[in-house]
């Protein structure tokens, strides 16, 4: 569990906002600014946070989907944004991303069969008619049936998509997968399926997650450690039972009190965000979260806090931990 | 508060009775044999391949029958639609001139589309300098007059004595080559839209190589457009056949085309007292065009995801 299969070190993703005649650069749009984790081989690493705050940028910039503005990402102590085309393009079977829309991720006019089959073609993995063995194997790992193979995926439902989706990631064996929001587009029942499925493969072929989600309670079902997000930045992070039994920032405070408890008969103080979340092409000076905490003094309003370790290795970014 | 599920298997098999959702190719021939008009069309060019490339065997004439005593003779229960000035049938010269037009039509299309699509794919996937120069050529293109080049081409065909049974391939490589920029143009916009889409993102997380992504992820998606492009332009480069033979510079006697049938009968006499001479393959240009623009029409509704009907 110790083993570091990815390093972020204070990784920045910059979106240019151009303006004016000739298209100049008038402002970023700060995704991420400065986010700084570590994921271990075998973990689930949860990221939390709001609509906005960057973590899909976050997962895509980790494969090189985008390209990063500054830091670093070491896949396995190999920095993936340093690596020539070729290089990162034998890398890619090693880490796959299951996508959010199940229906805009796959590609209408391509057979199910030889969507999740070509990547192995593509690298010269497998021959022809291993391809078609695997992919059979493969269909029926993430429950779906061979006679899948030659349908379209218009002829699929939301949650099937999904696991076409897993499949195509799964065929090419990677050790490190960014699950970019893989439930949320599903209903509630299916998601059930989805993530036992994500949970059981995992444990079959030490895969190692990146758990995107903005639900708190699928994150706290898979994942081993968690990172809070807000507007670019890491505000905290912890293990699972740490982060969910002893919340220190006062956002992730907030959020946990906003996770829906099946009991009617439960009174509970709940924590009320005001206003919206700030632009990210314009975030407010000293903490990010000063406008909307009910804890701000004057000097969340100047002063950036620390991220630091408060023990146990649990990390924290505000003023009054 | 963690999900617990009890009920639903993860391996479970989501029961996977038939979806009742069309394909879109389905929804597409829905709409198109609704529309009488485009049915029409196809109905028409259908008999006009079939009289054409089949017609001949029926016929009792030979194309190289010169009987100068029949020259000239109006239609007749021997040759349905006369003779012309050499005595040669009428009909069975409309008849072969249409299967030499038709071909030249689809080959050239089928140049137009090969060339087109490929350049157009390659400009909206690459983009950048690749994308600026191929579009620069094309705008070139764009900016020469069709007619005028076509004609300076012809006659640089005859000029180089080209033989005449050869000369319909450069007509047809001609016609091809000049017409691939309105189609690379649609491809290319096409493509633009398709590759940022969020399965292309996936092609590139997969590592698959630049030729499967253009090849089998870009392109399929554009062959709706690619159709009804193809469509039209078959009725244009018929067009464009005819014209050059007409002018003498396209395919030339002894090889009928409807194009230099009508240029044959382009004399006061014949255009006055003959008009078996160039009415058969003058309307078989204008019903042939048209049925052909109805089927694009027709495709280019049918396949249009935004028309819902």
């Amino acid at each position: 569990m110790t083993e570091a299969l990815i390093q972020v070190d204070n990784l920045k993703k910059y979106f240019p906002i151009t303006g004016g005649v000739f298209s100049r650069t008038v402002g970023n749009v700060k995704a991420v600014d400065g986010v700084s984790f570590t994921i271990h081989k075998g973990e689930s690493f949860g990221l939390v946070g709001e609509s906005g705050c960057g973590k899909s940028t976050i997962g895509r910039t980790l494969l090189r989907l985008n390209d990063k503005t500054d830091g670093k990402v070491l896949f396995k102590g190999e920095d993936i944004h340093n690596l020539s085309k070729s290089k990162l393009r034998a890398l890619r079977p090693k880490m796959q991303i299951v996508f959010q829309d199940p229906f805009s991720s796959l590609n209408p006019r391509v057979k199910v069969g030889e969507a999740i089959g070509e990547a192995l073609l593509s690298h010269g993995i497998a021959s022809k008619r291993e391809v078609k063995e695997r992919v059979m194997e493969t269909l029926s790992k993430c429950g779906l049936a061979s006679y899948h193979y030659n349908r379209y995926p218009h002829e699929f439902s939301g949650g099937q998509r999904q696991r076409i989706g897993i499949a195509r990631a799964l065929i090419l064996n990677p050790e490190f997968i960014v699950a970019d929001e893989p439930v949320s587009a599903l209903d509630v029942s299916i998601q059930a399926q989805i993530i036992n499925l994500l949970s059981d493969l995992q444990e079959e072929r030490q895969l190692t997650y990146l758990f995107i989600s903005h639900d708190l309670s699928v994150v706290e079902h898979i994942c081993n450690r968690v990172g809070v997000m807000y507007l670019g930045s890491m505000v905290e992070m912890a293990s699972k039972e740490e982060l969910f039994g002893n919340p220190l920032h006062p956002y992730t405070k907030a959020l946990m009190s906003a996770i829906p408890i099946p009991d009617p008969t439960l009174k509970r103080e709940r924590i009320i965000l005001h206003g919206d979340i700030p632009s990210p092409s314009n975030p407010p000076a000293g903490c990010k979260f000063h406008t909307r905490c009910p804890m701000a003094t004057d000097l969340c309003k100047q002063k950036d806090p620390e991220y630091r370790d408060v023990g146990n290795q649990h990390f924290v970014a505000c003023h009054h931990v | 508060m963690s999900l617990e599920v009890t009920s639903l298997e993860s391996n479970t098999q989501v029961p996977a009775k038939p979806l009742k959702v069309e394909s879109p190719w389905k929804i597409a021939y829905r709409r198109f044999t609704r529309n009488k008009l485009a049915l029409f069309g196809l109905i028409i060019v259908i008999l006009m391949f079939l009289i054409c490339f089949f017609g001949p065997m029926f016929s009792p004439y030979n194309l190289y029958d010169y009987k100068l005593i029949d020259k000239n003779k109006p239609p007749s229960a021997a040759h349905w639609l006369g003779t012309d000035k050499l005595g040669r049938d009428v009909l069975l010269r409309t008849m072969l001139a249409g299967r030499i037009s038709l071909t030249v039509g689809l080959v050239a299309t089928a140049i137009t589309v090969f060339v087109g699509a490929t350049i157009g794919a390659i400009a909206g996937f690459y983009r950048g300098i690749v994308d600026t120069l191929l579009m620069r050529i094309a705008d070139i293109f764009l900016a020469l007059p069709g007619l005028p080049i076509l004609i300076i081409l012809g006659t640089v065909l005859s000029d180089l004595k080209v033989d005449p049974g050869n000369r319909i391939y450069f007509v047809m490589l001609i016609i091809g080559i000049l017409n691939w920029v309105t189609l690379s143009r649609l491809v290319r916009g096409q493509i633009l839209t398709l590759r940022e889409q969020e399965f292309m993102l996936a092609t590139e997380a997969l590592g698959l190589n630049d030729r499967r992504k253009i090849f089998r992820h870009l392109l399929p998606n554009t062959v709706p457009i690619i159709i009804v492009s193809a469509t039209l332009g078959v009725a244009g480069a018929i067009l464009a056949e005819s014209a050059l033979s007409f002018l003498g510079i396209g395919v030339v006697p002894p090889t009928p085309s409807w194009g230099n049938m009508i240029s044959a009968a382009n004399n006061l006499i014949d255009f006055r007292k003959r008009p078996w001479l160039w009415i058969p393959p003058g309307m078989c240009i204008l019903i042939t065009v048209t049925a052909i623009n109805l089927i694009g029409d027709g495709l280019r509704d049918a396949l249009d995801p935004k028309m819902k009907k």
